[in-house]
């Protein structure tokens, strides 16, 4: 048993060394000189200035003059990521909704009720984004035809037309709205 | 397009890649472990190791290997973890407490990725690459070892040599993990995942808010945390992570590649006992109950029953929006279907049927088409319990693939099939019935959702270590003393009872003669022989956990 220990504890740090180090420190060098904005992380600036990633939504509070994200239970930080994890008879989840719906709207689509797994989730569903079009025109005394152009132009379909969900990236459409109202 | 019909067609398109990687990689597995030659990089390892590659092992000494290597492991990760704070690339994390970093250590060492942690501020970034990343390859490759040593078993006669494990770890490493890994990581940075050695970019948002967006080496882990059904490591959120899992189509590429080796290993097997039709078989059997439990689980969320999915419209709490209801629940059956365990959105809040039937699904035991490795070894023991049925019967002595299966292997398949259950039936019990404080806790006070959710909450705890797979009903709070100690022992006994007794199997199978076939003989590669095996599967699992799931989800959602 005595020899085989030792094998085992070479054969560990061996492929410590391969699979630990030199793969990982491989795939980030190919990484960084190939894709270098993904693999940092979709970072978006503006002015010189980080404000956020592509990927990872923001909280935007109860300022009305932007399109809102979904509920959240990291509140959008990307250091506590995770879902609420409640189940579908929870009351705190059922007591939850109403709550949102009161503050959303009564046509209030899924995803503007229900938070997502990520607790980062960059989008929401081309129904929520519809649905707030006229609260932040009227916020930002724009034009709703104006503002729902720019919610068309930030929509995805479905990937390659079948994949995934249609959705908003709402920290891009807030950008081009910001942009717009500059 | 109607949801419809693009779900349906992403179910397609995932069979269709699953379907031409199959003959490929199939082939090249099977070479993998039956080529006489050795690679001069892998003669480096050997002589690295001080092993001698040609010098195959008796059953027991091939066992001892592989426990000497997992113990080692289990000690080494344990310590990395403890120590990180001392070690570069810290971000100035503290050690990891005892009894989490014991869980994980026996996480991450039997392939099973439970994360009692939140990786972004646990975890140092040498400690995700240089040690929970090295235990998804290294894990991976010892679950593929012992299916190719019960291989070996239905391969060899009247030997009682099964293989050498070493030799076996490094080239499931060397020509199938890490290849693989390459190409998946690299696809997936360039699909939006990040890969940098960063402690992370501060932002300042739309709002004048802080948000601090995190960095780390995470598309070269997301490959292997995948390829190697491990499931764990980076995020909290998992694959539910934008930076893990950014778009629809990574999502789709995740979902095959943890599905590729296991489904690919039916052929290695196939053609490494001389008769592909028996590989086909045994793949019709994962892929009935593969369908069958994705038909289950979209319907249920798709059509969201429970009272807050009918408040609301829709079962999307946990659910990402770039996903949906129907690519999300496609990873999560074929996640607890392969004991992966990384999850694109989170079981505890899908409904009640859904969830129960994920719970099911692993109560397979992790079979439908189950981990690397792992799934094939599940299957090849519940396909002899079939033939043993079947034999009864009729009254003649079972054979399978020319082996007869007598008191001997038969003992080994019930023990081996007994294992799991009772890890889970027991475990969740003792978690329930405890009234008193353990190590200041009780155990039931963990529970987020009351009712019978939070039954469902601690059985999918216990089902998930018992079998390897690492998802969860993450409401509980499971980073208590009781919990991290309980589970880890779930999860090490769950893993290396049944190799132990694969193995022991492997060498009985081995040593035997084998039998000519007959016209009384079974043939174990028609569609009856299949239909059989998925009938045996369903009636074991639903004997054993019809009552607790009659209790908990049925109980819920009826």
């Amino acid at each position: 048993m005595a020899s085989q220990i030792l094998a085992a504890v070479r054969a560990l740090a061996v492929l410590t060394v391969l699979l630990g180090l030199a793969y990982p420190l491989a795939i980030t060098g190919v990484a960084q000189v190939a894709f270098n904005g993904n693999a940092d992380g979709s970072l978006v600036e503006r002015d010189g200035k980080v404000v956020g990633s592509d990927l990872i939504g923001q909280s935007y509070g109860d300022d009305a003059t932007y399109f809102h994200g979904r509920p959240s239970a990291a509140d959008y930080d990307p250091t506590a990521s995770g879902a609420t994890n409640l189940g579908p008879e929870n009351d705190e989840l059922i007591a939850a909704i109403e709550e949102r719906r009161a503050a959303v709207g009564d046509h209030a689509p899924p995803d503007a009720l229900l938070a997502s797994g990520s607790g980062l989730d960059p989008h929401i569903s081309p129904t929520y984004a519809e649905l707030q079009v006229a609260r932040v025109a009227r916020e930002r005394g724009l034009d709703e035809g104006v503002v729902r152009d720019l919610v068309e132009e930030n929509t995805q379909g479905r990937t390659l037309g079948f994949l995934g969900e249609p959705r908003v990236n709402v920290l891009k459409l807030n950008l081009a709205l910001d942009e717009l109202s500059d | 397009m109607s949801d419809t019909t693009a779900g349906l067609l992403q179910t397609g398109l995932l069979i269709a890649a699953l379907a031409a990687a199959y003959r490929p990689l199939g082939t090249w597995m099977a070479k993998t472990y039956t080529d006489e030659k050795h690679w001069s990089a892998e003669r480096v390892l050997y002589r690295c190791i001080g092993v001698d590659p040609d010098a195959d092992q008796r059953w027991p000494v091939y066992a001892r290997s592989l426990l000497a290597f997992s113990a080692v492991s289990l000690l080494a990760l344990y310590v990395l973890q403890r120590v990180q704070q001392h070690l570069p690339l810290s971000l100035d994390f503290p050690g990891v407490v005892p009894d989490q970093a014991f869980n994980t250590a026996a996480s991450f060492v039997t392939n099973t990725n439970w994360q009692s942690y939140s990786g972004e501020v646990t975890m140092s970034h040498l400690t995700q690459m240089a040690g929970l990343a090295v235990q998804n390859f290294v894990s991976a490759a010892v679950g593929m070892a012992v299916a190719v040593a019960l291989v070996r078993g239905f391969m060899r006669s009247k030997t009682d040599r099964i293989g050498n494990f070493w030799v076996d770890l490094v080239r499931g490493c060397v020509r199938i993990l890490l290849p693989m890994s390459v190409v998946a990581a690299i696809v997936l940075v360039a699909l939006g995942a990040i890969q940098n050695l960063s402690a992370g970019t501060d932002a300042t948002t739309l709002t004048e808010g802080f948000q601090r967006i995190t960095g780390g080496p995470i598309a070269s882990q997301e490959a292997i945390k995948e390829i190697g059904t491990n499931g764990g490591g980076p995020y909290n959120a998992n694959s539910a992570h934008p930076f893990e899992n950014p778009n629809a189509l990574s999502n789709m590429f995740e979902i095959f590649l943890l599905l590729v080796i296991p489904v690919a290993f039916t052929r290695t097997f196939g053609l490494m006992v001389g008769d592909k039709r028996q590989g086909y078989a045994i793949l019709g059997a994962m892929t009935a109950l593969w369908a069958l439990m994705v038909t289950i689980v979209t319907w249920a969320e798709v059509s969201a029953r429970g009272t807050a999915y009918e408040a609301a419209g829709a079962a999307m709490e946990g659910k990402e929006t770039r996903f949906g209801e129907w690519a999300s629940a496609l990873f999560a059956v074929s996640t607890t279907g392969t004991s992966t365990g990384s999850v694109n959105s989170f079981h505890d809040s899908y409904t009640s049927l859904g969830g129960g039937a994920l719970i099911l699904n692993m109560g397979f035991g992790e079979v439908a088409p189950g981990g690397v490795g792992a799934g094939l070894y599940g299957m090849l023991v519940l396909a002899i319990l079939t033939v043993f049925i079947a034999g009864l019967m009729v009254g003649r002595t079972p054979e399978y693939l020319g082996r007869k299966i007598q008191a001997r292997e038969i003992k080994l398949v019930a023990l081996n099939i007994l294992t799991m259950p009772a890890l889970v039936l027991t475990g969740t019990a003792v978690a329930l019935g405890l009234n008193k404080a353990v190590a200041g806790e009780v155990p039931k006070d963990s529970i987020l959702n009351p009712g019978p959710h939070g039954l469902s909450e601690v059985l999918y705890a216990f089902m998930s270590a018992a079998n390897n797979n690492g998802s969860a009903f993450a409401g509980i709070s499971v980073n208590t003393e009781f919990y991290n100690i309980g589970l880890g022992f779930a999860m090490l006994l769950g893993r290396f009872i049944p190799i132990i007794l694969v193995l022991a199997l492997a060498g009985s199978l081995a040593r035997q003669t084998p039998v000519p076939a007959t016209a009384g003989t079974l043939p174990t590669h028609k569609p009856l022989f299949v239909g059989m095996l998925v009938g045996v599967v369903l009636i074991v699992a639903g004997l054993t956990f019809f009552p607790v799931l009659a209790l908990g989800p049925l109980a819920e959602g009826l």
